[in-house]
């Protein structure tokens, strides 16, 4: 009985131990792949490594954009017997204050032991020395290097170039690199704009991990590529130039570009801010008076900025009225100071008038009632025609965000728009660039590069294309001829001429005085509060200077340059700075003057009245802007 | 001794310590002895390579829970029958101590700390809980097994040690204690269709059982029926388990080197999941040879049982043996996702003193069965049809 039940069990037994090597084939060898895969994805963590961002430089090499080696302090707690003592010899190194010592030991006790805690960012080369002398007595302390984005140029460049930040919520797009503590992308400018070709591609590190998630070794590394570096078309010496130049104003910008290629060599925009503040985050105060200032620091005036072109859209509606055969350049009209229609009296600037006035005269001196007579036989919508064949009223398509398109009306557009019919008397103000009519600096110095060239120039700011997929030479880009004849474009610019360098010309102060640089141009002044009857005929107009600045009128002046042969066009817009011709007309003559100064230099051509600050870069050969 | 002396005159089947040490199973002492070296090995690997915290420990309770083994193997076997009913007394006592004592304090506590020693009685009622029932059966005749008032006593026996076992809660040794008590009982003779009665009834139990169960009982079967479920929580250790002994493969990853081990993606890995270290580290290979290894010790057992001539000592042999089968295949295939996960370490391999105390004396008694093989013994416990 015993023998036989004894060796049953012991059959069961027999039988189970078999279902354990069954079950161990099955595991270790049926499924051994499956679960080698499985340990694996255990084992091995895949890390992003972020990419160097690409460098922006302006059209010499000159860095604009860069990537500084940024130091930062961090504690591990397994690796200092107290944390607190620790941090507390750190902070009479460094100075840390008991706000920074409560949060980083906060933070430690709230992560893994080996996890690193950041103590402080942002230390001076000199810190991280001081703190690498004392590392024996601060255990557990890492001094880590990472990148942080620097503008050299500081304030300089900030509107153009723009800024990176940390990326928000609403940003990611899916690409895991985006999603990195501490990465940071292109948050306006040229930073935005070419934020995909300056980020670059990640690469990978393999590490392997425990369970709690601490890396053990590294398995292999893939370095990623660093982003492309962006060449603008900026010179850097004329745009810090512009920048010293608009610094006397309140709020101003200017724009200088190439008028047979388009390239923007300087482009700025008075008061700026350093970008700089951004890249590791900016306080609040800073932020605060940022956003408060009134004159808009961090607002792009040369883009985003739109104003009345006064006086220089005069050009416009010449050409307009030369063009549809309705006006010759000879055909005078009586200026007796004021103009009336129906009910409405329209003044000329010109108290009393300018009496007999022919094209010439009438940009010469900037008269109105030319305008206001010929503009009520053109019509507001060849007006419009025109001024859009001139780059008005739409986006220029420059490589920046939030260009504005600027307005020019029509009477579809105010049927639209408005409800309401156009009214005889609009046209007769949207003559002299007032009203409705709105422009950006940045369209008015396209719309002078336009009439200088001919061509429907288009402004841009990289020497290269660049794409997410790399940076290529940009094709000598062939504008289309503007399809207006030469003739009358000739006496527009003759005309402009006639401002600049005529005796008498609105613009004959801020003429070029030096042989072979003159510029031909034009003043604009352009109103932004009414004029009543009653302030006419008691007091008389106003003086700018007893007006409070934001009623002040601005101050606009445009010119290409040199009037032989042109190669620059420049527009200056002076926020409620008060007459073009004296406010706006000196700093374009000045800035066109450098160019051309810039511009020999360069060449070689020792110019005798070169001044002494013009800082000469040496030049490669495949940068050289002259060529072409 | 003069005791001993006096021995000698009246007992025919008195053997002297010098011969009882020379009929000691040596071969089977070494295969305990390569199964602890196994062990140890492990406990080294457990520990990246280092002979702390576990490895060393374990050598020492290895060392004297041999000596212990050693003793108890050449003491007169029917010295352990006399010790039988007073052992399972003292087990009981303990065990509602710790009982009482777990009521008062906080949670489940399963140990009486004796100071120099955490004394758990469950333990210690495994092999008392063989003993007694093998004294009891030793008393019946085969005709006796059939009598269902006799059996009422030896069932108690088992089920009053397991209430009291699940009560702490500890799942795996109430199942331990019943398995270990039905195999005395199938051994006995009693009949086939009562085995089936009580498992019928048993199963009949469950769905009331369930409800007695603790939430992270329930979850542990629950999780085991299906691992997928829970993979971070409950369902994490098998899941990370499985990947572990899978991972293996044919020949495992070497010495020291399983990823999911040394990473810690395996959780108590020198205790209850020591066999997927193994399996991890030496594939299939090292797992059938361990497999093989413990095949080798229980046939030890049964070829010891079968050789006894006395109906106490192959009780006792075939009960420990199947304890000892019992860990064996309970923790093998806990961790590979067989059966779900009762704490139940793998004998003399897994880190952990009283286990390793348990296992030795149970092979202690082993061993003083095969020594003792030939002594007959009557049903009162008195030298068989010599008085």
């Amino acid at each position: 009985m015993f023998t036989r039940r004894a060796l049953m069990l012991g059959a069961g037994k027999g039988v189970l131990l078999t279902g354990l090597a069954a079950r161990m084939y099955y595991l270790q060898v049926l499924e051994s792949d499956r679960y080698r895969t499985l340990a694996d994805e255990n084992r091995i963590s895949h890390r992003l490594l972020p990419p160097p961002r690409g460098l922006v430089t302006d059209r010499f090499g000159a860095p604009l954009a860069v990537n500084r080696q940024n130091y930062h302090i961090m504690i591990v707690r397994e690796q200092t017997p107290d944390v607190r003592r620790t941090l507390e010899i750190l902070d009479q190194i460094i100075e840390l204050g008991p706000d920074t010592i409560e949060r980083v030991e906060r933070d430690v006790s709230r992560r893994r032991s080996f996890v690193p805690v950041t103590v402080r960012d942002n230390l001076t080369w000199d810190e991280v020395a001081r703190v690498g002398v004392n590392a024996p007595d601060l255990p557990g302390l890492i001094i880590d290097a990472g990148r942080s984005r620097d503008y050299p140029e500081g304030p300089h460049l900030a509107h153009t170039l723009g800024y990176v930040a940390a990326v928000s919520e609403k940003e990611l797009t899916g690409d895991p690199l985006l999603e990195l503590p501490g990465f940071t992308i292109g948050k306006s400018g040229v930073e935005k704009v070419y934020d995909l070709a300056l980020r670059g591609t990640a690469g990978t590190s393999q590490v392997e991990v425990n369970a709690l998630g601490r890396v053990i070794r590294e398995l292999e590394r893939e370095e990623g590529e660093s982003g492309n570096t962006v060449v603008m078309t900026l010179d850097l010496d004329l745009q810090r130039f512009a920048n010293q130049r608009l610094s006397g104003q309140e709020s101003a910008s200017a724009v200088v570009m190439d008028i047979h290629n388009g390239e923007v060599l300087a482009l700025s925009s008075h008061p700026t801010y350093d970008p700089n503040a951004f890249t590791n985050g900016i306080s609040h105060k800073l932020w605060n008076n940022l956003v408060n200032n009134p004159y808009a620091p961090l607002s792009n005036k040369a883009v985003n900025g739109t104003y009345a072109p006064g006086s220089t859209f005069k050009m416009c509606v010449a050409l307009a009225g030369l063009e549809a055969g309705i006006i010759t350049p000879n055909q005078k009209f009586f200026c007796n100071g004021h103009l009336d229609l129906g009910n409405a009296r329209f003044h000329c600037w010109k108290r009393g008038g300018h009496g007999w006035v022919d094209m010439h005269d009438s940009l010469k001196h900037s008269c109105d009632v030319y305008y206001y007579e010929i503009s009520q036989k053109i019509g507001i919508d060849r007006i419009a025609a025109m001024a859009h064949k001139l780059g008005l009223g739409e986006d220029t398509g420059i490589d920046l965000p939030n260009e504005r398109s600027g307005l020019i009306p029509t009477k579809d557009w105010k049927e639209i728009q408005l409800g309401k019919r156009w009214q005889g008397g609009e046209t007769l103000i949207a003559s002299i660039g007032q009203g409705y009519v709105l422009s950006t600096p940045l369209q008015l110095c396209t719309m002078t590069a336009r009439l200088a060239s001919g061509k429907a120039v288009r402004p841009h700011l990289t020497r290269d294309h660049v794409t997410p997929e790399g940076v290529t030479s940009r094709e000598a880009e062939e504008f289309p001829e503007l399809q207006v004849s030469r003739a009358n474009l000739a006496r527009i610019r003759d005309s402009m001429n006639g401002v600049t360098n005529e005796i008498r010309g609105t613009g004959y102060g801020s003429r070029i005085k030096i042989k072979g640089m003159e510029m031909a141009g034009k003043s604009g002044t352009s109103q932004v509060r009414r004029i009543t009857m009653r302030e006419r005929q008691t007091t008389g107009v106003i003086g700018n200077d007893e007006l409070p600045w934001k009623y002040r009128d601005h101050a606009l002046f445009v010119a290409f340059a040199p009037v032989e042969n042109p190669r620059y066009a420049c527009a200056v817009v002076v926020e409620h700075g008060g007459g073009g011709s004296s406010v706006a007309g000196p700093i374009v003559r000045d800035l066109l003057q450098k160019a051309q100064e810039l511009q020999s230099a360069r060449q070689g051509i020792s110019a005798a009245n070169l001044p002494n600050s013009a800082h000469l870069r040496p030049t490669s050969g495949n940068n050289n802007e002259n060529e072409g | 001794m003069a005791m001993s002396k006096y021995r000698i005159g009246e007992d025919p089947d008195y053997v002297p310590i010098g011969r009882r040490l020379l009929l000691l199973n040596w071969t089977l002492v070494l295969l305990i002895a390569v199964l602890s070296g196994i062990g140890f090995a492990m406990l080294y690997s457990a520990a990246n390579g280092s002979f702390q915290p576990w490895a060393e420990r374990q050598m020492m309770r290895f060392a004297v829970g041999a000596a212990l083994m050693i003793i108890i193997a050449i003491t007169d076997i029917r010295i352990w029958l006399k010790l039988a009913y007073f052992s399972y007394f003292v087990a009981l006592v303990l065990l509602i101590g710790v009982e009482i004592k777990g009521d008062i304090g906080m949670g489940a506590q399963r140990w009486i700390n004796l100071g120099f020693f955490q004394l758990q009685p469950s333990e210690l009622m495994k092999i008392s809980l063989v003993l007694a029932l093998a004294r009891y059966f030793h008393g019946l005749t085969v005709e006796d097994t059939g009598r269902i008032p006799l059996l009422i006593p030896p069932l108690l026996m088992v089920l009053a040690p397991a209430a009291l076992v699940l009560r702490q809660p500890d799942l795996g040794t109430a199942l331990l204690l019943i398995a270990g008590g039905g195999v005395i009982f199938w051994l006995a003779g009693v009949r086939m269709w009562k085995f089936g009665l009580i498992l019928g009834s048993a199963l009949a139990a469950i769905p009331i059982g369930w409800q007695f169960l603790r939430d992270y009982q329930k979850n542990r079967v629950l999780t085991f029926l299906n691992p997928e479920n829970d993979p971070l929580g409950a369902g994490y250790h098998i899941t990370q388990s499985k990947i572990a002994l899978g991972s293996g493969g044919l020949f495992g990853k070497g010495f020291m080197l399983g990823s999911q081990s040394h990473l810690n993606f395996l959780p108590e890995k020198q205790t209850d999941f020591i066999f997927t270290m193994l399996g991890e580290e030496f594939g299939l290979v090292g797992g059938l040879a361990l497999l093989a290894l413990y095949a080798l010790v229980i046939t030890y057992g049964y070829v010891i049982a079968l050789r006894c001539r006395n109906q106490f000592g192959r009780m006792v042999a075939i009960g420990v043996t199947s304890t000892f089968f019992l860990y064996v295949f309970i923790n093998i295939a806990m961790v590979m996702g067989l059966i779900p996960v009762v704490g139940v370490p793998l004998p003399l391999v897994s880190y952990g003193g009283t286990v390793m105390m348990t296992i030795l004396v149970s092979f202690g008694l082993l061993m003083s069965v095969s020594i003792h093989r030939d002594i007959r013994i009557s049903r009162q416990g008195n030298d068989d049809g010599r008085n």
